[in-house]
């Protein structure tokens, strides 16, 4: 979200304080001046994640705080991770191994790029996946493993972030 | 001078008797046994003239003289136990391993099989006789990893590790994402370079991998894992597509071995990588990546195979052995 609030000291605190307090964690705060604008006012930039149902709440907080929001702008699959999936794809029906993610809410195929080299061979893909948390990608990973089991099909995952 | 006595004289054999004999470190080999014969000589062999006669005549001393016969009658310090692999039964190297121990007398080995299925067992032998059992040559070739783990990470705790530990799938790999190769063209070239053997499955369905992981959890852990206790995927359905399509996006797939207690995962399985990731090394090298709670995350990256670079670890082993068990008289 993008806030604009008085620049004196202090300010910056009292905006980010009600996100702590709504359950927000701040991931950027991006704070640049400048030069031709009006003095007295500040520009900021907040990358935020916020539990689901909570942004209500969080501006009422904000406005409370004489900070005025300019702009808002919501991203709700936030995790990505790209697999690779090799065999008889179009056989064993692309469209429902997709729809087994899609249909989960939680997480969805968000591009998909293939290569079909003849018809009797294994095709290729890569396929990346979004969802709205960590546990939520496990999740959709899991369904991943499980229909490619079913299907024959080779599922090649990315090597975990080493924690 | 320390004494050993040396079985097999295979490529990792013949490095080993190449390398003492070259170098001056005070080991002396005073028995020698290949699978058809075996020489005995308490003042030491002379193994330039022996190697010499193997490579003429494929013998290295008397038919009449068996390994067992030099494992229980040669006059040594140690046993380098080097014959191939029975990843199945770990026979006959088990019993020339016990045998060894039962004398007094350490064993360090390079064979996968007696480490990866009765570790334990041949583990508690060594210690009720207080000699040593070193294998640093099972896992990762030259990568001195169980020194690592043993002494330079002493103290840590490990939370987990990854590692590139079959060089035939990662040279295979390596080259179809570089040039395009098929998996049966890589597999092709691998074996011309000899570096795959005329039966590959053994590696390319990550049966050797999975293996050296069994032997690196049981050393770290303790836990008793075994061969069918990994989830083990190879690289033999691989796609030239599939590395394309990695590369696409600045990453490509290697087979990664990988364990995590906390997470019960032990795995063997072709995965994606950022191509900058520590663990995407090129052609036959090997790399192991340690995680641990306190120096964090350690990456070894080295030569997995190779006559000399093998006796590099098993040289290791002995001058360790002697430093450490240093006769008191």
């Amino acid at each position: 979200m993008k806030l604009e609030m008085k620049d004196s000291p202090g300010q910056l605190v009292a905006a980010l304080k009600p996100i702590s307090e709504s359950g927000g964690n701040i991931i950027a705060v991006i704070h640049q001046r400048e030069p031709d604008l009006d003095d007295d006012t500040l520009n900021v930039q907040i990358v935020l994640e916020l539990p689901e149902g909570r942004l209500e709440r969080l501006i009422a907080l904000l406005k409370e705080q004489g900070v005025h929001i300019q702009r808002i702008g919501e991203e709700r699959l936030l995790y990505k991770r790209t697999v690779i999936l090799i065999g008889h794809l179009m056989h064993t029906g692309l469209t429902d191994t997709v729809d087994q993610i899609d249909s989960t809410g939680f997480a969805e195929v968000c591009e998909l790029a293939m290569s079909m080299p003849a018809v009797q061979e294994r095709s290729s893909s890569r396929i990346t996946i979004k969802a709205v948390s960590r546990n939520d990608m496990e999740a959709a990973l899991a369904i991943l493993r499980r229909v490619s089991h079913q299907k024959s099909l080779l599922l090649i995952e990315p090597l975990e972030e080493i924690a | 001078m320390m004494k050993v006595a040396l079985i097999g004289l295979g490529s990792v054999g013949k490095g080993v008797a190449g390398v003492i004999a070259r170098k001056d470190l005070g080991l002396t080999i005073t028995g020698i046994a290949d699978s058809k014969s075996g020489c005995m000589e308490p003042d030491g062999i002379d193994i330039e003239n022996l190697l010499l006669n193997k490579s003429r005549n494929g013998l290295c001393g008397d038919r009449d003289i068996s390994a067992p016969d030099v494992i229980k009658k040669a006059d040594y310090d140690a046993l380098i136990e080097v014959t191939p692999t029975n990843a199945l039964t770990g026979e006959p190297a088990i019993g020339y391993i016990k045998a060894a121990l039962l004398r007094k007398k350490h064993v360090v080995t390079s064979n996968k099989g007696p480490i990866a299925l009765a570790y334990k067992e041949l583990h508690a032998l060594a210690q009720k006789n207080g000699v040593a059992l070193r294998y640093e040559a099972t896992v990762a070739g030259a990568i001195p990893i169980m020194h690592t783990l043993e002494h330079g990470l002493a103290g840590n705790e490990i939370l987990a590790l990854y590692g590139v530990l079959n060089g035939t799938c990662n040279y295979i790999l390596t080259r179809m994402a570089d040039e395009g190769l098929t998996y049966e063209q890589a597999l092709m070239e691998a074996r011309e370079m000899g570096y795959a053997e005329a039966d590959p499955t053994y590696d390319v369905q990550g049966i050797d991998a999975a293996i050296k992981l069994v032997i690196l959890a049981n050393t770290i852990w303790g836990n008793g894992v075994r061969l069918d206790d990994v989830d083990r995927t190879g690289i033999d359905l691989l796609t030239p597509d599939a590395l394309r399509l990695a590369e696409d996006e600045g990453s490509t797939i290697r087979l990664i071995a990988e364990a995590i207690p906390r997470k019960h995962i032990l795995r063997v399985s072709p995965r994606i990588l950022l191509k900058n990731h520590p663990l995407v090394v090129d052609g036959t090298l090997n790399a192991l990546t340690l995680e641990t709670d306190l120096a964090k995350e350690i990456t070894l990256i080295g030569r997995g195979a190779g006559s000399t670079e093998t006796a590099s670890a098993i040289i290791g082993d002995l001058l360790f052995i002697r430093d450490r068990y240093a006769r008191r008289t």
